[in-house]
């Protein structure tokens, strides 16, 4: 009787069959995700050579820079995997300590590409100059906002894994956080490729 | 009962490969990145091979990532994860190839490339257009 009543602890088969749905439902957000991106890059390469006159990406881009940039969201990629496997294990601190670097490190590039963005904006090169810094800004902006939003969503996990501990809910969230937080890492591969490798080149 | 034997085997194969799969994961998108950069800053290629050689190694370290990083296929249960990835590379190759071909088209059919044609909209709006 109680079997029935009782909204019985999950089983270990139901935690991962819930776990296998989630994901999947997530995992095909951030495929529409990459359509929306894909909509973007395409935006941007056929726009990048209507400067108005003004400013082409060979004048703008400053590499070292943007080599930095990339490398603090890849060393924040790899703990952020490493977060997970310390969650795996079981073991509290080790992931909360794991999961603020990770935070650090996305702010990090955050900062960074703020500042890149208010110094072109102030140097006269912003969103309005031309149809090329337009599809630049929404292009790189947009991924920025999703680092914005991941960087919220790891302050929120941290504090419910901090209060409960690992239950199945703040595991869950755990996992397709770093699903998202990897996804972000690929589109900046193209960024950093399309947009600036190639448009120094 | 076999479905029990399935599903304790491979956890503790994870939790072993994992760290690897992340260090060797780690290592390879740095060198494919430095290498890029480095290509680039150096102009070791130019036209065509540059685009060629630049686009393959971001290729190649999307496929790193998506191995070692996402893990996409590792799990049996996976199917329709790797089979919507699919889905959404089609989807991108008409859309995103599509509209780089009608645009490069159309600037074909104006008689202009893309330069000119952002020269000749700057003359006209010299003018007041």
């Amino acid at each position: 009787m109680s079997h029935h009543l009782a909204p019985a602890v999950e089983t270990e088969a139901e935690i991962k069959e819930q776990l296998d749905t989630k994901s999947l439902g997530f995992w095909i957000y951030l495929m529409t995700d990459c359509v929306l991106f894909g909509a973007l890059f395409a935006t941007y390469i056929v726009l990048h050579t209507s400067t108005f006159g003004g400013a082409t990406s060979h004048d703008l881009f400053n590499m070292p820079f943007v080599l930095l940039e990339t490398m603090v969201l890849l060393v924040s990629t790899f703990v952020c995997g490493m977060a997970i496997l310390a969650a795996h294990a079981g073991r509290k601190q080790l992931t909360l300590i794991l999961l603020g670097a990770t935070f650090l490190l996305g702010a990090t590039f955050l900062g960074l590409e703020l500042s890149e963005f208010s110094k072109l904006a102030s140097e006269g090169h912003g969103w309005w100059a031309s149809g090329f810094l337009s599809a630049f800004f929404t292009l790189v902006g947009t991924h920025g906002l999703h680092i914005a939003v991941g960087l919220l969503w790891i302050g929120v996990m941290s504090w419910q894994l901090y209060k409960r501990g690992f239950t199945p809910g703040v595991t869950r969230r755990l996992i397709l956080f770093s699903l998202f937080w990897h996804f972000l890492d690929v589109v900046w591969i193209f960024i950093f490729t399309i947009v600036y490798l190639i448009g120094v080149a | 009962m076999t479905n029990q034997h399935h599903s304790t085997q491979p956890k503790t194969k994870v939790a072993h490969s994992g760290i690897w799969s992340y260090v060797i994961g780690f290592v390879l998108a740095v060198t494919l990145t430095l290498l890029a950069y480095v290509i680039v800053v150096n102009h070791l290629a130019t036209g065509f091979t540059l685009l060629a050689t630049l686009l393959g190694l971001a290729a190649v370290q999307l496929l790193v990532q998506l191995v070692f990083f996402l893990h996409l296929g590792r799990d049996k249960n996976s199917r329709w994860n790797v089979a919507s990835f699919y889905f959404m590379l089609l989807v991108l190759v008409i859309f995103v190839g599509g509209s780089l071909w009608i645009m490069s088209n159309l600037n074909y059919n104006m008689m202009m490339s893309p330069e000119e044609m952002n020269k000749f909209m700057l003359d006209q709006s010299m003018r007041g257009f």
